[in-house]
């Protein structure tokens, strides 16, 4: 049994003075106790005594007045540092808000939209699965279903680019469906979550119709980019403009603070009709990252696999040693798709012998893809198409602005 | 003022920049870098957030008045830690172990478990909107029986370039913050203790030097008063004054209170828009205003023209509250007409807003949503006064006047910051931590064994070169002649618009020692190789690229024994009648054409007595003759 509840107060005995405090945790055998000064320091049991139990008091949660003249946007949470507090129980930061939260965390929304919150999940985005992208499009295609003029998603940003080309793929949309993120926690006033969520708000109302993610630009808050969710990738671990659209441009800005928005005329427009869902997944599917050494064992592993995308090497190799094993993996039925881990241009197995062996061997050239990408597609193509010859035709079908049949300078 | 001292209570905040190889929680250089070397340059908003428990602290809500835009340089020695674009690196375990001696030296209990905390900043300061602290020891007591309440380790600030400009070097340099309890009850108490705790803190020998790397913030409150924090008080010498000043500020702002009681004083909620008052006004600044607002203050008249401090006003702090909401200022009926407001547009005023001649008027003008927030701060800040002294925190101004910064911080403006990890300080570890020894107590044993004398004993203990002091009176060296180097050639050399700094640090040149050449010349000197007289000449040399060792060899003297008593006797014979005349007493006046002769490789007191020998030869010659 635990000696003390989180919110007690207690008293210290350190420095041979008594110290009035409120526990927090136990971390590493001591107990998290903050100070009266604010501070938090950690103490040997034996030097606690409890003062008084305090019960919990939840935080009174704000009315938030929503203007019924302003667009209809939904907010979808699945977690992230969008939305993060800290846990108590290890000291860092989870994500544990849900939607309705988010709008209270963060003044500006109402005054771009109304808003409808709906918690899809509570998760760091490294435990997401292809089973909740599922539920994630059937939940956002319920709201545009139900009026939603635009759906904003709230992802943590490890795999928010999965997540957004999944989306990509299972549903065709007439209005934006928004990812949003952070990459420097909620919790402090720095935070990039405050001009993200409100650059994708302004992006939710707006005359786009796809899925994309809006993230910081640069270092600075000057503006958003809008990615288009087959073309974008996490490129940094931390900084705020860690998302780029890679071989393309993005689809459009959000300025901040202004919130003045400008789309590419490549960006689909706004239609009025009804969004399509495609939701099948076939999820015996695998990406491998090729390396020199690489035994065929690895490729032969793959065996149960309906689709493989392997990241090569520069214009999209691996070593000839593996090709016999590849070649076995698709004359028993898996689709087998080239990426290139160089992630800027264009795969051909054209050029030299091991390409052109590769292509023999059956290996689709993913063209300028991003191995992700890749994958998410691989995974829809199989799940949605009749037969395998379909599978491949789709898989070489731009469907979702995935590729571009030209590859442009500086991009 | 006696009695206005005997009721103080006083406490002080040590803030000292410590002096590692790299800053707290990243392994930048923690190198101060002028502006104008910046290489990038970004922008951020910073917002209140809940706090751990749920409130945004007062403090931090009152930055948000004025939401603004602040800018940062960054620089080739500061990293994406610096930019809040990367997580902390782990505390840094040398700027820990110095805060553990400093601990020791205090006689503190040192906390078992440490726990970073971030501590809401949102003045643009610190990138992230919060500054890295934590709680390392507790409840320590000085000699002369002051309390030691805790000690802080936390990164320094970013500083301030101008306006909302800041600069990322300074941000993240290790910081240790003292605080004594509130048990000081004069100025110079508080003076003294500050002084203290300067010289137990450079006592490490870890501890950065120069303006500004050590700054203290004083806790005064008198009876009846409140408690202010003043921040940011550098010079030492200050300190009696800033207190004095404060006490008289406070004591000033409770006569008010009184007199207002008396008069029945009270401010109107009401805000009146006088902007047509002033439709053809001479005054440039309201002129220009798109909104001019006006607050009565019943039964102010005279007081807020009241001086608080020299040259301050009760008006001043309104003034500070105002400008809060980003107005330069405030005008007020005790101090009108004049600013190119007319007479009769004072009295204009007084009738629009029903103002009697015992009340007082505020003006605020500006555009409208400033020069409403800077109403409602006037009219917050003229209900304090009827309460007397408001808790505050100030800022010093030149001379020892403070003004209103913001409001005290509470205890809701930290939560954890767990991307750092605690640190846990077992007793085995508290067992290891050396006490130095104080610099006092080095510059009375440096008296004591080497003979120097008092005062210059204590100037070598308290220099930044006592490190190569210590080396080079280890080394044998004379410690009055290493003393004297140290301390007057380098100024010296200093003095010339030479950089002495090439003297001071490693020599990776010639034999790549790596030592500091100023001890290779001392040595040089021990061993007799050049004269004393020769070290500033090899400094220059030095300074202008020579290594020490072809610097020692170029001063080293070629003149040979009999070569000096030639010398000598040529001088003497060149000068013959006045060395009879002078006798003896010449050698003084002759010393100076010798040593420019033997062009100082030689040691003085060695061509002294040659010289003096040669002087004696030639008076004696001189009695033989006649």
């Amino acid at each position: 049994m635990k000696a003390f509840s989180p919110g007690d107060l207690v008293f210290c005995t350190l420095g041979g003075q008594e110290r009035r405090g409120t526990y927090i945790t136990e971390r590493d055998g001591m107990l998290v106790v903050k100070l009266d000064s604010g501070y938090n320091i950690g103490v040997s049991p034996g030097d606690c005594v409890l003062l008084e139990h305090v019960p919990p008091s939840p935080p009174q949660p704000k009315q938030i007045a929503q203007d019924s003249s302003l667009p209809r946007l939904s907010i979808l949470s699945t977690g992230g540092t969008i939305a993060s507090r800290i846990d108590y129980r290890t000291g860092a930061v989870t994500s544990q808000f849900d939607a309705s939260d988010i709008l209270r965390a963060i003044p500006g929304l109402q005054d771009i939209a109304q808003y409808r919150t709906r918690k899809i999940a509570t998760i760091l985005s490294e435990n997401m699965t292809p089973s909740l992208w599922q539920e994630l499009a059937r939940a956002v295609c319920q709201e545009i279903r139900d009026g939603a003029e635009g759906v904003i998603v709230t992802h943590g940003t490890d795999t928010m680019g999965y997540s957004a080309a999944a989306l990509s793929f299972m549903l065709d949309t007439p209005v934006p469906v928004v990812f949003v993120g952070s990459q420097r926690s909620a919790d402090r006033p720095s935070s990039d979550n405050h001009m993200n969520a409100l650059c994708s708000a302004r992006t939710g109302v707006s005359e786009l119709a796809e899925v994309v993610v809006v993230m910081h630009e640069t270092t600075s808050d000057d503006r958003c980019a809008i990615h288009r969710g087959t073309r974008v990738r996490k490129m940094h671990t931390s900084r705020r403009d860690a998302f780029r659209s890679l071989g393309t441009a993005p689809l459009g800005y959000v300025e901040y603070p202004s919130l003045e928005l400008t789309l590419s005329p490549h960006a689909r427009r706004r239609r009025e009709e009804e969004p399509k869902l495609k939701e099948r997944l076939e999820e015996r599917c695998a990406l491998l990252h090729f390396y020199p050494g690489m035994p065929p064992e690895v490729i032969e592993a793959c065996g149960e696999c309906r689709g493989l995308v392997i990241a090569g090497t520069g214009l999209g190799h691996v070593s000839s040693r593996l090709i016999p094993a590849i070649r076995d993996l698709v004359r028993e039925g898996t689709m087998v798709v080239m990426a290139s881990q160089c992630l800027h241009g264009r795969v051909c197995d054209r050029v030299y012998d091991t390409g052109r062996d590769l292509l023999k061997a059956g290996v689709i050239e993913g063209e300028d893809m991003l191995p992700e990408t890749a994958l998410v597609k691989a995974m829809w193509v199989l799940g949605n198409a009749d037969n395998d010859e379909e599978a491949r035709q789709l898989m070489r079908q731009n469907i979702r602005g995935e590729y571009s049949g030209r590859s442009m300078h500086g991009q | 003022m006696a009695s206005e001292e005997l009721e103080l209570t006083a406490g002080i905040e040590i803030h000292q920049q410590l002096n590692t190889g790299e800053k707290l929680f990243c392994h930048c250089p923690p190198v101060l870098r002028p502006f104008d070397q910046h290489n990038g340059e970004f922008f951020r908003y910073l917002r209140a957030t809940e706090s751990e428990l749920g409130e945004i602290d007062q403090a931090a809500e009152e930055e948000m008045k004025n939401l603004r835009r602040f800018c940062y340089y960054t620089y080739d020695t500061t990293c994406l830690v610096e930019s809040d674009e990367e997580p902390p690196a782990p505390m840094n375990q040398e700027a820990l172990a110095v805060c553990l001696q400093i601990a020791k030296m205090c006689r503190m209990t040192p906390v078992p478990q440490v726990h970073t905390m971030r501590k809401l900043v949102i003045d643009g300061s610190n990138t992230s909107g919060f500054q890295r602290t934590a709680l390392v020891a507790v409840n320590g007591t000085l000699p002369n029986g002051v309390t030691i309440e805790t000690l802080c380790l936390e990164e320094e600030a970013a500083q301030r370039v101008e306006g909302d400009t800041f600069s990322l070097d300074r941000l993240g340099i290790p910081l240790v913050e003292i605080t004594t309890a509130p048990c000081m009850r004069t100025p110079e108490e508080v003076q003294e203790v500050a002084r203290y705790l300067g010289m137990v803190l450079r006592s490490t020998g870890k501890v950065r030097r120069g303006l500004g790397t050590i700054r203290q913030d004083i806790n005064i409150s008198i009876p009846g008063g409140a408690r202010v924090e003043i921040k940011g008080v550098q010079e030492l010498d200050l300190i009696a004054e800033v207190v004095k000043r404060e006490v008289k500020r406070q004591k000033r702002l409770l006569e008010i209170r009184d007199r207002l009681k008396e008069r029945g004083a009270l401010v109107d909620e009401l805000v009146r828009d006088v902007t047509g008052t002033f439709s053809g006004t001479k005054s440039q600044i309201l002129g220009k205003a798109p909104l001019i607002l006006a607050i009565v203050l019943r039964g102010f008249a005279g007081l807020v023209g009241e001086e608080i401090q020299p040259g301050r006003r009760l008006g001043s702090e309104l003034s500070d509250y105002a400008r809060k909401c980003g107005l330069g200022g405030i005008f007020h009926t005790d101090e009108l007409p004049a600013y190119g407001i007319s007479p009769e547009e004072v009295d204009a005023l007084r009738h629009v807003t029903g103002a009697t001649a015992g009340d007082c008027v505020v003006l605020v003008a500006g555009p409208r949503k400033k020069a409403e927030c800077a109403s409602r701060q006037v009219i917050r800040r003229a209900r304090m006064a009827l309460d007397g002294v408001p808790k505050e925190t100030r800022r010093m101004e030149e001379g020892g006047n403070t003004s209103y910064m913001r409001p005290l911080p509470g205890a809701a403006r930290m939560y954890p910051e767990t991307d750092v990890l605690p640190v846990s300080i077992t007793g085995s570890l508290w067992e290891t931590v050396e006490i130095p020894e104080l610099l006092e107590d080095k510059a009375a044993r440096f008296s004591r064994e080497m003979g120097l004398d008092a005062s210059l004993a204590d100037q070598i203990a308290f220099s930044e070169h006592l490190p190569l002091f210590e080396k080079a009176v280890g080394r044998g060296i004379s410690p009055l002649l290493a003393a004297r180097t140290l301390l007057a050639t380098l100024k010296e050399i200093s003095r010339e618009g030479l950089e002495i700094r090439t003297l001071l640090e490693g020599d990776h040149r010639g034999q790549g020692l790596g030592e500091p050449p100023v001890l290779g010349v001392l040595d040089a000197v021990r061993r007799g190789q050049i004269a004393k007289e020769a070290i500033p000449e090899v400094f220059r040399k030095i300074i202008g690229g020579m290594d020490v060792p072809s610097a020692v060899h170029s001063m080293a003297s070629s003149i040979t024994e009999s070569d000096l008593v030639a010398i000598a006797e040529r001088l003497v014979g060149e000068r013959i009648d006045f060395v009879r005349e002078k006798g003896p007493k010449a050698l003084g006046p002759l010393m100076g054409p010798m040593m420019k002769e033997v062009g100082g490789k030689i040691d003085g007191k060695k061509v002294s007595a040659v010289l003096k020998e040669a002087i004696e030869r030639a008076l004696l010659d001189g009695k033989e003759v006649s």
